[in-house]
């Protein structure tokens, strides 16, 4: 499904390398849980293969079912079926969530040559999708994420994930500000389209959202590079022991 | 001060440029008596005024030059609201175009016959309200247009008119020069909606003044456009009794050269007020908003609400001021005016002012000026949405803070349609 080899990519800005070489394969209907320190490159490792602006890749490839990602715009990564729920959903004053959402859908449909969803049919599967995520009407109508609370802009991104039906979804810190019951929400969210295909890469710093999302495999990054890939006991260890260990073995 | 020698020449060209009105009521003569004394002492607008810095007002004193005219590829504005229906082509009432001009509520008159009569209630609006605007800033163009304007409506609302009147100026000259007037009286708890369109003219000089008894209301949206190479000077007058409300919002799509006055004055306590607008230019576009309000009474509030969208070199001005003297305690003022900036070399000049003697107040003034913003775009791509379409919602959304100063929500949502029509055709 994604496949990163040997990632290297700096700060546009600043001479300042982030990704130091990662290698990560994630393969079909997969789970993956990245976690590590502050500072080590996860989120970057996110918006690069996103493909936000602001950053240079220096070496390496980013490939999902063998397209070339870095290559393309960030829409085409999306049409691709990338998908990333943001840590910070930016707040867009002006713009109706349905709006957004149908243009989103439908952007990606026309992309990929398929046929257009209709208002109506447009309208009914969003509705559905919402009450699973307990997210109201009123919240589709108001402009993208403004004056939502954490939580809400958190179930927000899932009820895109879930609109646009990605077959790679990454999950930037998407337990940060949500409390224990949103947490089981938006968790609930996730697990329901967990499919056999579709893959999750969600980075984290808590193990306590993997006793939600259970992932296959475990890596823990520092300084721009994986320097450790287990199990889900890899995350208990962190929560336990804190990353110093770790880090001292690898050194 | 004296006014210089080029100055005064200026000015009587100005003057000379109309055929003085005759065979009018004596208020009317006396009004305009008084508009050219006052446009003889401030003289024509140059450069070195305080409120003309940011806007050069030579192409305004110049006599109109052939503009082209627009195919319209639109439908015409307002086309699917119920309304009364007034046309002016090249700035001339047309009774033959025009509906019926009778509706309940509502007693519409044209300026011209308005001013042939001895006695009418216009006198006590008619230039007064212009006069009162004069200081202290000077608005000669709005003088000008005092002195020697014969065309427009006096419209006097007594109740709740049942459907909007719709003024809408049509363009058949390439290098026409116009001039309207128009005088809206609103009696205690009248309400009543107008709306104005059109290109108007090749050089096109509006003037309106409202009065707004206790407890009435106006509505008023307006579009300015989008024939390009026209310029327009206009001015608005409101003054505005014991808890009544006015609301006006202009869009103004294109235009070389845009001038959009507006002097609010607060009379009675517990008012409203809201002057808005939302504008796009592209290329050699000039649009220049210049707001005036004065709390005069209690518990009052008023908005100001400006937003511009600049392509490829155009300027964007806003200067707007919010008075309030000691006596006006409990005002609420609020002032926001933001450009966004599709390329480096567009120019925003914002001057927001506030000058408050009451110690109560809440006054509050924003003005911002910046690209489309990086980061809500990569969300929005990141969703799938492809860059160009992207860069339009957030366009479109930018100026929406705008378009929902407006009541009327199939108004509001019209607008919202041109608007979109505007940047559809503008792209890179």
């Amino acid at each position: 499904m994604l496949k990163i080899e040997n990632l290297k990519a700096s700060l546009e800005e600043e001479d300042k390398q982030i990704l130091k070489g990662i290698d990560l394969e994630i393969g079909e209907g997969e789970v993956h849980a990245i976690m590590g320190p502050n500072g080590s490159g996860k989120s970057t490792l996110s918006y690069v293969l996103s493909g936000k602006g602001g950053y240079v890749v220096d070496g390496g490839s980013a490939s999902l079912d063998g397209a070339d990602l870095l290559d393309m715009e960030p829409e085409e990564r999306a049409a691709e079926g990338l998908f990333l729920a943001f840590q910070y959903p930016v707040e867009i004053p002006g713009v109706g969530n349905m709006t957004f959402l149908r243009t989103a859908v439908n952007s990606q449909r026309k992309m990929r040559g398929e046929e257009e969803l209709n208002a109506a049919e447009f309208l009914k599967l969003v509705r559905a999708r919402a009450k699973d995520l307990k997210i109201d009407a009123d919240m589709l109508k108001r402009p993208v994420n403004v004056g939502f609370s954490g939580g809400e802009k958190k179930r927000n991104e899932i009820l895109q994930m879930a609109m646009l039906e990605p077959k790679m979804c990454i999950l930037d810190e998407t337990d940060s500000g949500l409390d224990v019951d949103a947490m089981k929400l938006v968790s609930e969210g996730v697990n329901a389209m967990r499919d056999g295909k579709r893959s999750f890469l969600v980075i984290t710093h808590y193990q306590r959202l993997l006793d939600h999302i259970k992932p296959d495999v475990v890596h823990i990054m520092a300084a721009g590079k994986i320097i450790k890939s287990g199990g889900p006991e890899l995350a208990l260890q962190v929560e336990n022991e804190g990353y110093a260990d770790l880090l001292n073995e690898v050194a | 001060m004296a006014l210089a020698a080029n100055n005064i020449d200026a000015t009587e060209a100005l003057i000379a440029a109309y055929p003085a009105p005759s065979g009018e009521g004596k208020w009317a003569s006396d009004a305009r008596v008084r508009a050219l004394t006052t446009l003889r002492q401030s003289g024509a607008p140059v450069r070195r005024d305080e409120y003309w810095k940011f806007t050069n007002p030579a192409r305004l004193l110049e006599p109109a030059k052939p503009a082209a005219i627009l195919e319209a590829d639109e439908v015409p504005v307002f086309e699917d609201t119920d309304k009364l229906l007034v046309v002016f082509v090249d700035g001339v009432f047309r009774a033959d175009l025009s509906d019926d001009l009778t509706m309940e509520g509502v007693e519409i008159e044209t300026l011209a016959s308005a001013m042939s009569k001895d006695i009418h209630w216009a006198a006590d609006i008619y230039g007064v309200l212009e006069a009162n605007g004069q200081n202290p800033v000077s608005r000669p163009l709005a003088a000008l247009n005092t002195a020697v304007a014969t065309e427009g409506l006096v419209i006097h609302v007594t109740g709740k008119a049942s459907k909007p009147i719709a003024l809408r100026y049509i363009r058949s000259g390439a290098d026409t020069d116009v001039m309207v007037h128009n005088v809206i009286k609103l009696d205690a708890g009248a309400d009543l909606t107008l709306l104005e369109s059109g290109p108007a003219a090749a050089r096109f000089n509006s003037s309106l003044e409202v009065e707004i008894a206790d407890s009435a209301a106006l509505h008023h949206v307006r579009t300015q456009g989008r024939d390009h190479e026209r310029l327009a000077a206009t001015h608005m007058f409101a003054r505005l009794g014991k808890e009544s409300r006015f609301k006006s919002f202009t869009v103004t799509v294109n235009g070389v050269l845009t001038r959009n006055e507006a002097v609010i004055e607060f009379t009675g306590d517990d008012a409203f007020a809201t002057v808005s607008g939302a504008s796009a230019g592209d290329g050699a576009y000039h649009h220049d908003d210049t707001v005036f309000v004065t709390h005069d009474a209690l518990n009052c509030e008023s908005r100001q609400v400006f937003k511009k969208v600049l392509r490829n070199g155009a300027t964007g001005v806003f200067q707007g001021k919010i008075l309030v003297p000691s006596h006006a305690q409990k005002t609420d003022g609020y002032q926001i005016a933001q450009g966004m900036l599709l390329e480096d070399d567009c120019t925003f000049l914002a001057k927001p002012e506030l000058e408050i003697y009451a110690d109560d107040v809440i006054c509050s003034h924003g003005s911002t000026c910046g690209a489309v913003d990086e980061t809500a775009l990569f969300y929005l791509t990141s969703r799938g949405v492809p860059k160009d379409q992207a860069q339009d919602m957030l366009v479109l959304a930018f100026m929406d803070e705008s378009i929902q100063e407006i009541e009327d929500t199939a108004l509001a949502d019209e607008i919202r349609e041109r608007l979109g029509g505007w940047v559809e055709r503008h792209k890179d």
